[in-house]
């Protein structure tokens, strides 16, 4: 075993989660604006499957699958995305909803009076808005440590 | 509601506990799970005072997150605390 990853409990138990770990994070994400969590928290959760794969496997189980430079250009979009959005309504006031209740097309659906279970295709502009921070929730934390990971170990050899 | 004080009252003792021996405890890798599971309990309190939206934060967060850095910032450093 090489000073990098951790026993063979730690790797075969992050086999099994981090797949499950992950899609929780997307369902807290999708489902932001009818359930507690949103952008913010399921971002987080994805990080925290990201976090386990590189404490169980070290900086060799990248293998090039986290890249730092696409992990930031999906940071950056993500807050340009939210920027944007917010700005589409511009013309009524900052963090106008345009889309809501527009009928149909992009969670422009409308919710009925009462109480209902929560329609997912309604909110308009939220559910994006869940979305562009999600991303940059999940790759910025996910960037910190690798950061912490790579840079230590290049320390550690000089 | 008489259960309900009563679990509330062993949640934050744990907590309590759970903090001590992060102090406590010598070996630093003991010592940050033990921060860890402070920061696990601290989560189910923001459950049941119904917050679930912070408890999942704090769990994503407080667990998960700076006990992956500390294990990796431990591993890079010494295990041992010195005397």
């Amino acid at each position: 075993m090489n000073n990098n990853s951790m026993s063979v409990i730690v790797r075969t138990v992050t086999r099994f989660m981090y797949g499950l770990i992950i899609l929780f994070g997307f369902y807290v994400i999708m489902h932001g604006h009818l359930t507690p969590g949103g952008g913010f928290q399921g971002g987080a959760v994805v990080a925290s499957a990201f976090a386990l794969l590189l404490v169980a496997f070290g900086s060799a189980g990248l293998k090039g699958q986290l890249n730092l430079h696409w992990l930031q250009s999906i940071e950056e979009f993500g807050a340009l995305a939210f920027l944007g959005l917010a700005f589409l309504g511009i013309g009524t006031a900052f963090f106008y909803n345009l889309f809501a209740n527009s009928g149909g097309f992009l969670f422009g659906a409308s919710v009925p009076t009462g109480s209902n279970a929560g329609v997912l295709t309604a909110g308009g502009l939220v559910p994006l808005m869940n979305w562009a921070v999600g991303l940059k929730v999940m790759t910025g934390i996910a960037a910190v440590v690798i950061v912490m990971l790579v840079g230590s170990h290049k320390e550690e050899t000089e | 509601m008489i259960v309900q004080s009563i679990l509330h009252v062993v949640v934050l003792v744990l907590i309590v506990i759970g903090a001590a021996l992060a102090v406590w405890f010598k070996d630093l890798l003991s010592s940050v799970l033990a921060l860890a599971a402070a920061s696990l309990l601290v989560s189910l309190e923001f459950y049941m005072l119904q917050a679930p939206d912070v408890a999942i934060a704090e769990a994503a967060i407080g667990a998960a997150l700076t006990t992956a850095i500390y294990v990796i910032a431990i591993r890079r450093t010494a295990r041992k605390e010195e005397e």
